[in-house]
């Protein structure tokens, strides 16, 4: 396994709630990467964010990971949650929420912040 | 892309379905929103669900005529 693919596999496991998505929370590249995280911060949902457009071998390392082939991409607790569709649905039924706390425990809103990583 | 060919693989891959509906968000036939009613689904994620239209319409996602998809899946009642 490549040290790329092998970094994109520790945030994935190694994060809370990790967001792939094209920019960073504070300048984001696209609109439905903007629909994930927007719904993640409504669930109040402590989100590391990684920026996959400096380097195209991040996307194609992440699907190849993950079997998914879209951006943006949201892991909770390890596992592989959907993308913006299906974690706009989760929100909007609540379910985002309970997935966050079985994961993460009922206080996964306090005191931890938002953050960007990179890989490279 | 128009839209009748990613009808036609969705009605293939969910012959049962109830519902199959493409439409070209942006009127440039790269963008689409897709919403699919099948039986195929039932019991499944969303995550699940969502793959089986990926895999069904893998075609135009990997050459890239695909630009953006927005998926709606619904379980048969």
């Amino acid at each position: 396994m490549s040290e790329l693919s092998e970094n994109i596999k520790q945030v994935i496991e190694g994060e809370d709630v990790a967001l792939f998505m094209k920019g960073t929370p504070q300048m984001v590249m696209c609109g439905n990467s903007l629909r994930a995280l927007e719904a993640l911060r409504r669930a109040g949902a402590p989100v590391t964010a990684v920026d996959i457009l400096p380097d195209p071998a991040i996307r194609a390392e992440l699907s190849a990971l993950s079997g998914w082939p879209t951006i943006p991409q949201v892991f909770v607790g390890g596992e592989l949650i959907g993308g913006a569709d299906i974690v706009e649905e989760l929100e909007q039924t609540g379910e985002l929420e309970r997935k966050l706390e079985g994961a993460l425990g009922e206080g996964y809103r306090d005191g931890r912040d938002e953050k960007t990583v990179s890989l490279l | 892309m128009a839209t009748e060919p990613l009808r036609a693989l969705l009605a293939g891959a969910f012959p049962d379905a109830s519902e199959v509906d493409v439409e070209d968000r942006t009127g440039t036939g790269d963008h689409f929103q897709v919403t699919v009613a099948s039986s195929r689904f039932n019991g499944l994620s969303l995550v699940q669900q969502h793959r089986l239209v990926y895999e069904a319409l893998a075609g135009p996602l990997a050459d890239g005529t695909i630009h953006e998809l927005r998926i709606r899946t619904k379980e048969a009642t």
